[in-house]
């Protein structure tokens, strides 16, 4: 690693990191009663980043030996030539103290530890009580697990080494009539929930114990009424609210976004700075913070890969905009130090402003007081369509499931629920939230920015929360 | 066997803000012991690597279970070789992007507009092999320029895909978006609800794309799809859609993950569902041979009778929408999809664009947004999609950005 620092020095870099590490991912995917993947995967790499002349210049390798080691430092040296003329701002990082730091994120019980054979098992189980349960066509399981080691050293003497395991996990069934085919999961659709802690994630929670009413679920909303269309009162359960957090205020908070940085890919945010410390961005029960320092959450390190320690930081407070995530260099911009969010996907790639943990803050209620307090709303379940334009503001979600509810009690199961709003407005009518016995971190393992894209992961603290006034039932259906 | 070279330009307020070259690789093993199977994937081409990664595959078949459908590899077939290789870009550095980009940038200031994206150039080579004599290997190039060009009212895109890196013409893309984001400013507020639009290319991409998705084999046999018999009468009869991976009009390929060769496979043969896309597993099941697309497409649909000019001339009233943002699908057997458009959205009334619109999003199904579709005479790469632009009759739209 000193070489990559020393050669790109010696070619008059101002300053250099490099990155260096592997991942190792292991997957077992079954469908049917049957393994329909197993696969493991080695990746490792370094990257180089120098700043000279006030411009970047990044490369990066598969190959970590020395030869390569002094090719790719000079590339990102020639890389940050090449863009020095198209360079008007003076880049420059926010102090930080140089540390030679150690951090783990360590499992209980390490997940690769386990048998592949005990996972198929606890997978075929589970499909075989989701299909007990109902005559649901298809059933998937899916658990997966990683591990990371990456070390970042930087010519300002930073020697930071990190290791992380985790563990992500689901059940799905797919259920089909004569006219429709409905899905119900869980914990989450897709890649599954993500944190990093090891099998002991897994054990808790009790894919057994939940698989019965995945598969009952999935076939009732085959002849489940349409959700109805209208404004009505919105209750959305955890995962969802993670969602709506993730989309509607996380990436709205990236201060590259904010100020343009990604206006030729995924857009910019209706958060502008001037609404920094002034904007009332939801409710005064709306408290949100982005935490990098929660035990076994997905979006949580020791130091981000700018070498800033992990941090809380207020973002939404009593409902009023606080602050944007930030790097060395965004923080430099406004004057700040880094509240230590700048994360690449890979040693092998350019960091980015990523989120944490950005976490809506526990209330006071139960999901039980908000139905009861409910005259005329949907409960939604886990996230099924999400879409958002580019500037964080217009949105619409659907959910699996649905459940109607008719002066505090729920009255039927409701499909295809999809609800749409702007976010300032959605989140000023957010009226209750649930309190800390029913919050929990979600873990979202597959977050994507920049062009070419970086999948990440992050996470969301959330408890079920409720939303007045909300158009729902969006379309022809 | 995948290794990528892969270098990237990114720029925002008309300045560089990342510049990166990334070297990569990806071995994937897959293997079969009696009927189990597994797989593993390593990034490192150094043999102790590969060996490593051959001994993890082979131990996770072993800790598989019989499958008592498994369908053995597929054997060696006749492939065609296909020109996807240009000296021009594999000799292309950061020098190349970064002149690139001044042309952007120096075409939208002359405007007064800001611009921002990213110009990419990608050196990729693919090689299958198999214990049963697969052996297929293809070099690729090509360079994307994507262009958001932003006044203070309003922006404008347009982008190019080529394989040759001296035939980008940055300016040209730069004077699209630039003309588009010109037409931007005082946007009307459009109530929402049904209105015909023309789509520009960038924006049919999307809903072909989304449509050929559906002609997955693998999707239709497992009733995911929302295909539920071939020969049926699926949209307009004016829409042609096929996956031919030779064809030079897009980035081609001669043989998919599996080795096998790409046949062009007719998806939608004037309106008509006509063919489904195997790959050996799902072309087993039927007791065919795979069309070769276990992995990427090349998917092309048909070009019309007028020009995109006289699609806009021939049209009372409609929306122009330039892209889509965000879209995704609502439900997936009924083709409901969800977006925004993005980057210059316009009014056509009487034949000529009147005034831009503020940005809206639609929720519809895909199947009843082309049951009447008219084409454009141009075609252009959208990504790994050759598309012409489309007026369709009716797209609903279901709320308003408020931009």
């Amino acid at each position: 690693m000193d070489l990559a620092l020393e050669t790109a020095r010696k070619k008059g870099a101002d300053y250099c990191d490099i990155r260096q590490g592997g991942r190792r991912f292991q997957v077992v995917r079954t469908k049917n009663g049957r393994v329909e993947f197993i696969s493991t995967s080695e990746q490792t790499g370094f990257g180089v980043r120098v700043l000279k002349d006030s411009a970047w210049g990044f490369a990066s390798s598969n190959d970590f030996c020395a030869g390569e080691v002094t090719r790719v430092a000079r590339t990102a040296v020639a890389v940050a030539e090449a863009s020095r003329g198209l360079v008007r701002h003076k880049a420059s990082l926010a102090p930080v103290e140089p540390v030679v730091a150690e951090w783990e994120a360590a499992p209980k019980i390490d997940p690769f530890e386990v048998k592949i054979e005990d996972k198929c098992a606890l997978l075929f189980e589970a499909e075989r009580l989701m299909k007990e349960a109902a005559p649901v066509a298809i059933t998937q399981g899916l658990l997966s697990c990683f591990h990371e080691e990456k070390t970042l050293a930087s010519t300002e003497g930073s020697l930071i080494h990190q290791r992380f395991t985790g563990c992500g996990a689901s059940i799905v069934a797919t259920a089909r009539s004569q006219t429709d085919v409905q899905t119900r999961t869980y914990p989450v659709q897709s890649s599954g929930d993500g944190v990093l802690q090891g099998w002991e994630y897994v054990t808790d929670l009790d894919l057994l114990g939940n698989a019965e009413r995945v598969g009952r679920e999935a076939w009732e909303l085959t002849t489940a009424d349409q959700c109805p269309s209208g404004t009505l009162d919105v209750i959305l359960k955890g995962s969802q609210m993670a969602i709506q957090i993730h989309e509607s205020c996380g990436h709205a908070v990236e201060y590259d976004r904010a100020v343009g940085m990604e206006a030729g890919a995924i857009g910019t945010s209706y958060l502008t700075p001037d609404k920094k410390g002034t904007f009332r961005f939801g409710s005064p029960i709306v408290n949100i913070v982005a935490d990098a320092t929660i035990p076994g959450a997905l979006g949580s390190f020791g130091y981000d890969d700018d070498g800033v320690p992990a941090q809380k930081v207020d973002v939404v407070k009593e409902g009023f905009f606080l602050s944007f995530l930030t790097s060395r260099e965004m923080a430099a911009t406004l004057g700040e130090r880094s509240n230590g969010t700048n994360r690449a996907a890979g040693c092998d790639r350019i960091p980015l402003i990523r989120m944490t943990n950005v976490n809506l803050q526990p209330g006071d209620y139960s999901l039980d007081e908000i139905i009861r307090t409910t005259k005329h709303g949907i409960l939604m379940d886990i996230t099924k369509s999400f879409s958002i334009d580019d500037r964080r503001y217009q949105f619409q979600f659907g959910t699996e499931a649905g459940w109607e509810i008719e002066d505090g009690s729920v009255r039927r199961m409701v499909k295809n629920p999809t609800y749409t709003g702007n976010a300032p407005e959605f989140w000023n009518s957010c009226d209750a939230i649930a309190a800390e016995d029913e919050w929990r971190v979600w873990g979202l393992p597959t977050c994507g920015k920049g062009d070419p894209v970086q999948l990440i992961g992050v996470g969301h603290g959330a408890s079920p929360a409720r939303f007045r006034h909300v158009k729902v039932g969006v379309g022809k259906w | 066997m995948l290794t990528n070279d892969e270098g990237f330009t990114r720029y925002a307020n008309s300045e560089v803000t990342q510049h990166s070259v990334e070297t990569n690789a990806r071995v994937t093993v897959k293997v079969i012991r009696g009927r189990k199977t597994g797989w593993a994937t390593g990034n490192s081409l150094a043999s102790d690597s590969m060996r490593r990664v051959a001994k993890q595959a082979s131990a996770n078949a072993r800790a598989s279970q019989d499958d008592p459908e498994l369908t053995a590899l597929p054997g060696p077939r006749p492939l065609t070789p296909v020109q996807s290789y240009c000296e021009s870009t594999a000799n292309s550095g950061p020098g190349y992007r970064a002149d690139n980009v001044a042309k952007v940038i120096r075409v939208a200031g002359k405007l007064g507009f800001q611009a921002a994206g990213v110009c990419t150039t990608h050196v990729t080579e693919t090689a299958v092999a198999n214990s049963i004599g697969v052996r297929a290997y293809q070099a690729t190039t090509w360079v994307d320029l994507t262009c958001v060009v932003m006044s203070g009212e309003g922006s404008g895109y347009a982008d190019a895909v080529v394989m040759d890196a001296d035939r980008l013409d940055a300016a040209q893309v730069a004077g699209e978006a630039s003309m588009r984001c010109s037409l931007n400013r005082d946007q009307l507020a459009l109530e929402p609800g049904e209105y015909s639009v023309i789509l520009e290319p960038y924006a049919a991409g999307y809903l072909i794309g989304h449509l050929a998705s559906g002609f997955r084999a693998r999707a239709y046999q497992e009733g995911r799809s929302f295909l539920r018999s071939i020969g049926q009468k699926i949209v307009s009869e004016n829409l042609t859609v096929w996956d031919d991976g030779p064809d030079p009009l897009g980035i081609p390929s001669s043989f998919d993950y599996e080795g096998q060769p790409k046949s062009k496979v007719v998806l939608v043969d004037k309106g008509v569902s006509a063919g489904l896309l195997y790959d050996s597993v799902s072309a087993a099941k039927e007791g065919k041979e795979s069309t070769g697309h276990y992995g990427t497409t090349n998917l092309l649909a048909g070009e019309g009778p007028v020009s995109r000019d006289d699609l806009i001339a021939g049209t009372e009233r409609a929306i122009l929408v330039t892209r889509f943002h965000y879209v995704r699908p609502v439900h997936p057997q009924r083709t409901i999809i969800t977006g925004m458009t993005r980057d210059g959205t316009f009014l056509v009334e009487h034949g000529a664009i009147s005034r831009a619109v503020m940005n809206m999003r639609f929720t519809e199904s895909v199947l009843e947004a082309l049951a009447s579709a008219d084409l454009s005479k141009e075609r252009r790469l959208v990504g790994s999609l050759v598309v012409p632009a489309m007026r369709l009759a009716r797209f609903s739209f279901t709320a308003r950005a408020g931009h």
